[in-house]
């Protein structure tokens, strides 16, 4: 199983079934994939911070839902998390296909990508960085759970160490 | 150009949020963007199927757009601002391409924004919003004439093929009722009326 097919059959055990995103490079197989699969709604956003007003009125009306965006993308959402997300206490499932780190090749990337963790930290938002297929169907599984249960949104980052990165990277880097 | 939106009436947010709330009898969604849109809400009547936005400009058309998908047999309507509208334009596109037939959005546009001091909106200069939603690919846009006009086409708004956008221009009248402030709360009233409550 692919990283993509582990998160897919995580998200459907759980239930989830509205996805919203914003394209992203990486993310593309599991955008297709529940694009492809009628268990799904699938909602492309044109900004990030659209996708999860979307995910938080569909959650709010009974339908369980998940955010798909590139790290530049989060960077659009602080106030949606801090105005709508936290203090409403929705369990938003938000999915970060990680830039910026490890062969990035523009620099815009990388000062962006250093401002994820600290808002999520500074909004106490649980995060985990995925870096390994091993233990992903465990924290993804276990942390979907918590985030319904105890009404609390969670991040995924998802690490090029897990993913192999942007593959249009590397012709890019000197 | 824009004939249609310089010569329709200028009318009341209040007076219209109440004849839209008196003509909702079947536990639809409202959903109302921040400010004044909100306050008049609250004044017109604190259904359990209100949602009360408290911070996040623009997101009130997103948020309806997810509860019309997640409960397509229930009306949703979504009230908002023209200057939070133009915040999120984008949403109109993304909405369209949904398509979902249940959601109907209303803007209240005084070419202002009224909360932070009056200060002129794009609408009111040469944007019109209703050709905005048009070139969006809303199946359905229209400028609200007068208070009978808005009645029918809220009443006529499932027969017209959704997804509707309708816009009526309004004064600068402040909203009227008192803002909820309490988020879980407003969270856990939306979702009992809505019947998604845990409990």
């Amino acid at each position: 199983m692919t990283w993509s097919d582990t998160l897919l059959r995580t998200l459907k055990d759980n239930e989830v079934r509205l996805v919203a995103y914003v394209p992203d490079n990486v993310l593309t197989p599991l955008i297709n994939a529940v694009a492809a699969d009628n268990y799904f709604v699938s909602v492309g956003a044109t900004r990030e911070d659209e996708a999860v007003g979307t995910a938080t009125g569909a959650y709010l009306a009974g339908l369980r839902s998940a955010v798909l965006m590139q790290t530049s993308g989060f960077a659009l959402i602080a106030n949606a998390l801090a105005s709508l997300v936290v203090p409403y206490q929705i369990p938003a499932i938000l999915v970060i296909s990680e830039r910026g780190m490890l062969g990035e090749f523009n620099v815009g990337q990388t000062l962006v990508a250093r401002t994820m963790r600290p808002t999520l930290d500074a909004l106490g938002i649980v995060h985990h960085t995925l870096t390994d297929q091993s233990t992903l169907r465990f924290i993804l599984d276990s942390s979907i759970k918590q985030a319904f249960t105890t009404q609390a949104p969670t991040a995924f980052i998802l690490s090029p160490l897990l993913t192999g990165g942007n593959p249009a990277a590397h012709a890019q880097l000197l | 150009m824009n004939s249609e939106r310089t010569s329709v009436a200028t009318l009341s947010r209040m007076a219209l949020t109440r004849r839209l709330v008196e003509r909702l009898k079947h536990d639809e969604a409202v959903v109302a963007g921040i400010g004044n849109t909100n306050f008049d809400l609250i004044a017109a009547a604190h259904r359990p199927q209100n949602f009360y936005m408290l911070g996040s400009m623009g997101l009130a058309c997103p948020i309806a757009l997810g509860v019309a998908l997640a409960q397509p047999q229930r009306g949703v309507i979504a009230l908002e601002g023209d200057g939070s509208m133009l915040m999120m334009l984008g949403s109109l596109a993304t909405i369209a391409n949904m398509r979902p037939a249940n959601l109907t959005i209303i803007i209240w546009d005084n070419g202002i924004y009224q909360i932070t001091g009056k200060q002129a909106t794009a609408t009111g200069g040469v944007t019109d919003i209703v050709a905005v939603a048009r070139g969006a690919g809303f199946p359905v846009g229209e400028w609200v004439r007068d208070a009978a006009h808005f009645d029918a086409l809220i009443d006529r708004r499932f027969e017209m093929g959704g997804p509707v956008l309708l816009a009526a221009k309004i004064d600068d009248q402040p909203g009227q009722g008192r803002q909820a402030r309490d988020p879980p709360l407003i969270r856990r009233r939306f979702m009992e009326g809505l019947g998604t409550s845990r409990d």
